[in-house]
C-alpha cells in the first residue's frame, strides 16, 4: 500500500520534473549520462558523494562544460566539488583534476543551481568521457530526535534523491548510500532498494529524464562527533627576524542533537561505553612539523589537558576542552604556536616574497562554518597579493602591534563552509625591503639615548630662580 | 693641596658609591619582581584566588568603557537582586594603575592584555616598594641601612605572599603607597619643605585610593606628632609634616567615592583632627614664648591654659556626643575588632568566618617576617641611639604594627615593612661596628663603610663577615651569617611553595607525575558557555567574585560581604531541606545551585567544611536555624552518627548526590569516613554538571509542578509517585 503510494507519487514527480525540464533545458541536451554512480559516505557529519559519470556527447557541436545540478537545500551547505577525469583503464587508470565553477546562469526548475566542470578537451560527437566528483555536503544530518538525554544515541535524518538530479538524461544509476553503523531506524524504498548491513542500494534505475527527482529519508544511528567549529580566526603573523606566529582563536559547538536534562558524572566515569555516547572530549589539531612554543588556553587561563607530538612530518597536538562537549554545548579556546620562518617564507624569482601556508581548519574532521585567515605582515611591506585556488572573500586591514608606528598589512581571507579538503596551501605575495626590520629597535635605542640625553643635561644644568 | 686632593677622593668615591648604590638598588628592584614569578613559571600567568577576580572584572570594565562609566557603574550581575554600585563602593586605586599602565602599553602599540597588566602589577610595585623603603630607611638611618631595609622587603615572606605575581589585590599597590607616604612624611619632617608635604598629601591620596588600610597612616602620624610633642620635640618642620597632611589629605581623602564624608565623619579621623588642633596650640605657644619675655609668657600661659582648657573641654564634649550619637560609635566594624580583638566573634560572623580576620598564631610569624622577629629589638635600640623625629616615627610605627598583626593575621603585611626596616638599621648598625677596624686602617676611606653595607645585600654579608673575623665578634657575625642564609632559602621557599599556588588550579604529585586539579575553571567556562547569559547562579559567597569574573553570570552574594541579610538568606537555603530551600531559590529566580565539593579527590576547604559558618550566619538572621540541631553532642559530622537535620540539609544532599556510586561505600577523603546517608533522590533539583574531579557540583532547579490536578491524569500520576518514592527516601533510615 504505502510502497504503491511512494510509487505513484514517484511518477508524479517524474512527470512534473519532465515538464519542467522539457521547458527550461534544451541546449543541455547534447549530452547525456550513459551511466551514473553515486556513493554517498555517511559516516562522520560531514557528508562525501563520490560521483561517477559516464557522459556522452550525443548532440552535433563539440561540448566542453558538463553542469552538475544541485538543488537549493545543498547549495547552502556544499561545501567543496572537486572533479577529475579519468584516462585510461583499470589498472592504469589516471585522474586529471579539471576545473569546477560555480554557474549562474539558467536558473534551473525549482531553485536548482548549477556547477560547470570544465573538460579539457572538447567532447566530440560521440565521444564518451568518465568523470569522477566529490562534493562535500556539511550540516546536512538533521538529528532527530531533537534532544536526547545522556544515555541514548543519536539519530540522524538524511535527506536527498534516490535518482540523481541531473540536466541531462541519465540511461542507467545507481546510489549507495554508507551509513556509519548497521542500526538503520527507517529508509525510503524506491524499488529497487536493497540494505546490507551498512550499505543501502538505490537502483539500478533506467532512462531517467533531465531533473528527475525521488526523495528519500534515511533515519540512522551516527554517533560520531558532530564538531563545528562556528568561528574560526587564524592569525599569521609573519617577522622576518625568523618566526612565524599561529593564533587561532576557536568558537567551538558540538552541532548534534542537543543534550536534554542531566548530565551525571558518575555515570560519564563509570560506564563510558553506555552514556553520552555522541559526545566528545577530544580533539586533534595537525599542526605544521617544528612547531614550537604550542600553548592552547581560553578567556579564563591555560587549559592544561592537551598532548604535543612532535616528529619529523608532522606535530600532533590532543586537545581536551575544559569539559566533555554534548549536543549543544559550546566552547572557546585558543591555540597558539611558532614555526621557523623559513619553512614557510620564500623569495620568489622577481624578488618579491611569498608565504605558502595551509588555508583551513587545523582540527581533523571538523567543519568550520565561518573562517577567517588573516595575514599578519611585516610593517613596511608593500603590494600584498593573496593566491589561492578556490574562491575566497579578501580585503585589507591594518593592525598596530609591538611598537608599530604605521602599521602592519593585514591580508584577510574569509570563507564559510570550510572542509578539512580546504587543508591546501595558498600563497600571500608582497614586497618588502629588509631595512625596515631595523625600524623598531633603532627606534628603541635612540628613545633610550634621549632619555639618558635628558637625564645628563638635566644634571648638568642649574634651573633654580634663585641664584 | 693636600686637602683638595683628598676631597676630590672623597667627592669621587661619594659618585661611587653613589653609582653602585644606584645599581644595588635596581639589582633589588629585579629581586623583588622576579622572586614573584614562581607562580608565572611554576603554574601559569593567571589571576589567584577571589577578591583578584573581582579586581581583574572592574578593570576590564575600566579598559572597556573608560573612567566615567566606572564611576558610574551600578553592577547588576551580583547581588541579585539588589545589584551594587561599584563606583561607589570600591577602592579605586588599583584599578586605575592598572588601567593606566594598561593604556600606556597600548597607546605604545604594545599590545599586552589586561589580565597580563592585571597579573603583573604586583610584582612592579613591589619592586616600587623596596625602592621606598630604601628612601625611607635612608632618612631614617643612611644608605647603608636603606639598602639592607630594601633587601629584606623584597623578600620578606610577608610580603610575598600577597604581591605575588597574580595575586592581584588592593595589598598589591597599596603597600607601596603606605611606605611612600610614610617616607615623605619623615622627609618632611627632616627637610622642612612644604614641597614635598604637598607630595605627601598626594602619596596619602594615592594610599586612601587604593586601600581601607590608610586609616593606619591616618592615626599614626597624629600618634607621632603627639609624641614629639611631649616629648619636647616639637619644631616648625613637625608643623609643617603634619598641617598639610591633615588639610590636604582629608579634603583629597574625601574626593574618593568610598570614603566621601566619612574623612570627616567617622570615629577613625577625630585622632587626626584632634592632634591637628594640638598642634596649633602647641605652635602658638611657641611663637608667643618667641615674642615674649619669660616673665610675661608665664602669666600668658596661665592665661591661654585656662582659656584652652575650656575650648578643649567643648570640643571634646561635642565629640564625645557625635561618637556616642552614631550606633557604632563611629567605628567600623573591622576597625572595632581592631580595638577589641573579640569582637568580630561576639558580633559579625561574617567577619569572623573569614581566615584572614583571626588573629595570628606564632608560627605564622615565623613563616612570615622569619629572622626579622629577632632582629627588630636590635633595631629598636639602634633607633634610640641616638633617638631623631624620623627614628621616633620608625619605632612607633613598629609597635603599633606589631600590636595590629596581633589582632588580624592580614595586617601582618603592614608589620612586614617595619620589621624590614628595623631589621635594615640593625644589620646596618652591626656592620658599622665590625667594620670599625677596617675603617681605622684606612682612615681616608669614610665613604666604604655605607657602601659596604648596602653591598651587604645577600651574600657579600658572608664576605664581610670573613673579612671581620680576626676579630672578637667572629662567632656572632658566623651565626648571623648562616641565620641570614638561612633566611635566604625560607624566602624562597615561601615565595615558591607556600604563596605561589593560584588556589583557582592545584596540583598533587603523585608516582605518576604531576596532577593537575583545574575543576573549577572547569566549571566556570561550563556555566558561561552553556547557560542563558542572564541565568542566576546561587553558591556561597566564597564563589561570587569567580562566577562574576570567570563564568559571567550573575551571583546572588559575593565576597564584598556589604548584605549580611542576603547572605543569611543563602546560608538558610542552604541548611534548609531540599523543598524549603527550593523555595527560597525560587524567590530569588535563581537557575543554577554550584557547590563545592572536595570529598572525592580530598581537597579540604569544600562547602561542607564550610557549612557550620552558613548554619551561624543564616541562623544569625533567621532563628528556625539552629546551629545545635547540626552538630551531635557539640561535634560536626557527617557519617551515620550525624543529625537528621544534617544529613537532610540541601547542601549535604547536593554535596553527596550519588557519591557513593563512585566507590559503592561513599568514603570521603577530607573527613575520612563514609557518609551517613548514602542513597537519596532530589526532587527538586537536577544535576546538570559535575567536573571532572567532582569538585565543583552544578544543579538546576526544576522548574514548579504544575499545579492542575486531575485534568491529566498520567502527570497526576507521576507526580504521586516521585511523593511517595521522597516519602519512602525520608524514611530510609540513616
Amino acid at each position: 500500500m504505502d510502497a504503491l503510494l511512494r510509487a505513484r507519487l514517484l511518477h508524479l514527480a517524474l512527470l512534473i520534473s519532465l515538464f519542467l525540464s522539457v521547458l527550461s533545458q534544451a541546449s543541455s541536451q547534447e549530452l547525456q549520462i550513459v551511466n551514473a554512480e553515486r556513493r554517498i559516505d555517511l559516516t562522520s557529519h560531514i557528508i562525501k558523494v563520490y560521483l561517477t559519470l559516464k557522459v556522452e556527447n550525443v548532440g552535433e557541436s563539440p561540448v566542453s562544460e558538463v553542469n552538475l545540478a544541485f538543488s537549493p537545500s545543498e547549495v547552502e551547505h556544499l561545501a567543496i566539488v572537486k572533479a577529475a577525469a579519468t584516462t585510461g583503464k583499470k589498472k592504469k587508470k589516471t585522474y586529471v583534476p579539471l576545473g569546477v565553477k560555480s554557474t549562474e546562469q539558467p536558473a534551473g526548475p525549482n531553485g536548482t543551481k548549477y556547477f560547470t566542470i570544465i573538460l579539457l578537451n572538447p567532447l566530440g560527437k560521440g565521444e564518451t568521457a568518465t568523470l569522477e566528483v566529490l562534493y562535500i555536503l556539511t550540516r546536512s544530518l538533521e538529528p532527530f530526535p531533537v534532544e536526547i538525554s545522556q544515555s541514548e544515541s543519536q539519530l540522524v535524518y538524511f535527506r536527498d534523491s534516490a535518482i540523481l538530479l541531473s540536466p541531462y538524461h541519465v540511461k542507467q544509476q545507481t546510489t549507495f548510500i554508507k551509513t556509519p553503523s548497521t542500526r538503520v531506524e527507517s529508509f525510503t524504498v524506491v524499488e529497487p532498494t536493497k540494505r546490507a548491513s551498512t550499505e543501502i542500494k538505490y537502483g539500478p534505475y533506467e532512462n531517467q529524464p533531465p531533473y528527475s527527482y525521488a526523495p528519500i529519508l534515511v533515519h540512522f544511528e551516527n554517533n560520531n562527533p558532530f564538531a563545528v567549529v562556528e568561528e574560526l580566526e587564524r592569525e599569521i603573523e609573519i617577522s622576518h627576524w625568523g618566526n612565524l606566529q599561529v593564533t587561532e582563536r576557536y568558537s567551538l559547538v558540538h552541532a548534534g542533537a542537543r543534550h536534554k536534562g542531566v548530565f551525571s558524572r558518575v555515570d560519564y566515569q563509570t560506564k563510558p561505553g553506555n552514556t553520552g555516547v555522541s559526545s566528545f572530549k577530544h580533539l586533534l589539531a595537525r599542526l605544521p612539523p617544528r612547531v614550537h612554543s604550542v600553548y592552547y588556553r581560553d578567556g579564563i587561563g591555560n587549559i592544561s589537558s592537551s598532548r604535543l607530538r612532535t616528529d619529523f612530518f608532522k606535530s600532533e597536538l590532543l586537545i581536551e576542552p575544559r569539559y566533555p562537549l554534548f549536543g549543544g554545548w559550546k566552547s572557546t579556546f585558543v591555540i597558539g604556536y611558532g614555526v621557523p620562518l623559513e619553512d614557510f617564507l620564500f623569495e620568489s624569482p622577481d624578488g618579491g616574497r611569498y608565504l605558502n601556508f595551509t588555508f583551513g581548519c587545523p582540527l581533523a574532521d571538523t567543519v568550520v562554518d565561518k573562517l577567517l585567515v588573516k595575514v599578519v605582515l611585516p610593517e613596511g611591506s608593500k603590494d600584498p597579493k593573496a593566491v589561492i585556488s578556490f574562491p575566497v572573500e579578501q580585503h585589507l586591514e591594518i593592525k598596530h602591534s609591538y611598537l608599530d608606528v604605521v602599521g602592519r598589512t593585514v591580508v584577510v581571507l574569509e570563507k564559510r563552509n570550510v572542509v578539512p579538503e580546504h587543508n591546501i596551501p595558498f600563497q600571500v605575495h608582497y614586497n618588502f625591503n629588509p631595512i625596515f626590520m631595523l625600524a623598531e629597535p633603532l627606534m628603541l635605542v635612540s628613545a633610550f639615548f634621549f632619555f639618558f640625553v635628558a637625564a645628563v643635561s638635566y644634571l648638568h644644568l642649574d634651573f633654580s630662580i634663585r641664584k | 693641596m693636600a686637602t683638595a686632593d683628598a676631597s676630590n677622593g672623597t667627592s669621587i668615591r661619594n659618585a661611587f658609591g653613589n653609582v653602585l648604590s644606584f645599581f644595588i638598588l635596581i639589582l633589588i628592584g629585579v629581586l623583588a619582581f622576579s622572586i614573584r614569578l614562581f607562580s608565572v613559571i611554576k603554574y601559569e600567568s593567571v589571576i589567584h584566588e577571589f577578591d583578584p577576580y573581582f579586581n581583574y572584572r572592574v578593570t576590564q570594565y575600566l579598559t572597556k568603557k573608560g573612567i566615567y562609566d566606572f564611576w558610574n557603574w551600578f553592577d547588576d550581575r551580583t547581588w541579585y537582586p539588589l545589584g551594587r554600585v561599584i563606583g561607589g563602593t570600591v577602592y579605586p586605586g588599583l584599578t586605575l594603575t592598572a588601567g593606566t599602565l594598561w593604556w600606556i602599553l597600548n597607546s605604545l602599540n604594545i599590545p599586552l592584555s589586561v589580565e597580563t597588566v592585571c597579573v603583573f602589577t604586583a610584582p612592579i610595585f613591589s619592586a616600587f616598594a623596596s625602592w621606598a623603603t630604601y628612601l625611607l630607611t635612608k632618612e631614617v638611618k643612611g644608605p647603608g641601612a636603606g639598602l639592607t631595609a630594601a633587601v629584606l622587603l623584597a623578600v620578606v615572606p610577608s610580603y610575598i605572599s600577597r604581591s605575588v605575581a597574580g595575586s592581584y589585590d588592593n595589598e598589591a599597590v597599596a603597600i607601596f603607597a603606605l611606605i611612600f607616604t610614610f617616607y615623605l612624611y619623615v622627609k618632611t619632617l627632616n627637610t622642612g619643605s612644604l614641597f614635598y608635604a604637598t607630595l605627601n598629601a598626594i602619596a596619602y591620596f594615592y594610599m586612601v585610593c587604593s586601600w581601607g588600610g590608610y586609616t593606619f597612616i591616618i592615626n599614626l602620624t597624629p600618634m607621632h606628632v603627639l609624641l614629639c610633642i611631649i616629648t619636647g620635640r616639637y619644631s616648625s618642620r613637625l608643623y609643617i609634616a603634619y598641617a598639610p597632611l591633615v588639610v590636604l589629605g582629608t579634603l583629597l581623602a574625601s574626593l574618593v567615592p568610598v570614603v566621601g564624608f566619612n574623612a570627616v565623619m567617622t570615629s577613625e579621623h577625630f585622632a587626626s583632627f584632634l592632634v591637628f588642633i594640638i598642634i596649633h596650640v602647641v605652635a602658638l605657644v611657641y611663637y608667643i614664648k618667641g615674642i615674649l619675655s619669660p616673665k610675661m609668657f608665664r602669666v600668658a600661659v596661665t592665661l591661654v591654659v585656662s582659656v584652652g582648657l575650656a575650648v578643649c573641654c567643648a570640643v571634646i564634649a561635642i565629640l564625645v556626643a557625635l561618637v556616642a550619637s552614631s550606633p557604632t560609635k563611629g567605628w567600623s566594624g573591622r576597625s572595632l575588632s581592631l580595638l577589641d580583638p573579640t569582637y568580630a566573634s561576639k558580633y559579625i560572623p561574617i567577619i569572623a568566618s573569614v581566615s584572614e580576620h583571626q588573629p595570628p598564631t606564632w608560627p605564622s610569624y615565623f613563616m612570615d617576617i622569619n629572622v626579622l622577629a629577632f632582629l627588630v629589638p636590635a633595631g629598636i635600640i639602634a633607633c634610640f641611639s641616638p633617638l631623631s623625629d624620623a627614628s621616633s616615627f620608625v619605632i612607633l610605627y613598629i609597635v603599633t604594627a606589631v600590636y595590629f598583626s596581633g589582632v588580624m593575621v592580614r595586617l601582618m603585611l603592614v608589620l612586614a615593612p617595619a620589621a624590614c626596616i628595623m631589621s635594615g638599621i640593625a644589620l646596618s648598625e652591626a656592620f658599622d661596628i665590625f667594620t670599625r677596624s677596617i675603617k681605622f686602617q684606612l682612615p681616608h676611606h669614610p665613604g666604604h663603610s655605607h657602601v659596604h653595607a648596602g653591598n651587604a645585600s645577600l651574600d657579600s654579608i658572608v664576605e664581610s663577615d670573613n673579612v671581620s673575623k680576626t676579630e672578637k665578634s667572629d662567632d656572632i657575625s658566623k651565626e648571623r651569617g648562616s641565620k641570614k642564609n638561612k633566611k635566604k632559602v625560607h624566602c624562597v621557599w615561601a615565595a615558591a611553595e607556600a604563596y605561589s599556588a593560584p588556589s583557582i588550579v592545584l596540583t598533587s604529585h603523585s608516582d605518576d607525575g604531576l596532577h593537575v586539579f583545574d575543576d573549577f575553571r572547569e566549571a566556570y567556562a561550563w556555566l558561561s558557555h552553556n547557560t542563558d547569559v542572564d541565568d542566576k547562579v546561587a553558591s556561597w559567597w566564597d564563589y561570587g567574585y569567580q562566577t562574576t569574573a570567570m563564568a559571567n553570570r550573575t551571583v546572588i552574594v559575593d565576597n564584598n560581604t556589604w548584605n549580611n541579610t542576603h547572605i543569611a538568606t543563602v546560608g538558610t537555603a542552604m541548611s534548609s531541606p531540599e523543598k524549603a530551600a527550593w523555595e527560597i531559590f525560587q524567590s530569588l529566580d535563581v537557575k543554577y545551585v554550584l557547590v563545592v565539593f572536595g570529598g572525592l579527590v580530598g581537597y579540604p576547604s569544600d562547602d561542607i567544611n564550610k557549612f557550620l559558618w552558613m548554619v551561624r550566619i543564616g541562623g544569625g538572621v533567621f532563628p528556625h536555624i539552629k546551629e545545635p540541631d547540626y552538630l551531635r553532642d557539640g561535634q560536626y559530622r557527617i557519617d551515620s552518627m550525624a543529625t537528621p537535620t544534617m544529613l537532610n540539609c540541601l547542601m549535604y544532599k547536593l554535596s553527596y548526590f550519588r557519591f557513593v556510586e563512585t566507590d559503592g561505600k561513599g568514603f570521603d577523603r577530607v573527613r575520612q569516613t563514609e557518609i551517613g546517608k548514602k542513597y537519596f533522590k532530589l526532587a527538586h533539583f537536577e544535576e546538570v554538571f559535575t567536573t571532572h574531579h567532582w569538585m565543583v557540583r552544578i544543579y538546576k532547579l526544576k522548574p514548579p509542578k504544575n499545579r492542575i490536578r486531575g485534568k491529566k491524569k498520567s502527570k497526576s500520576k507521576a507526580n504521586l509517585s516521585t511523593g511517595s518514592k521522597r516519602r519512602g527516601s525520608r524514611r530510609n533510615p540513616f
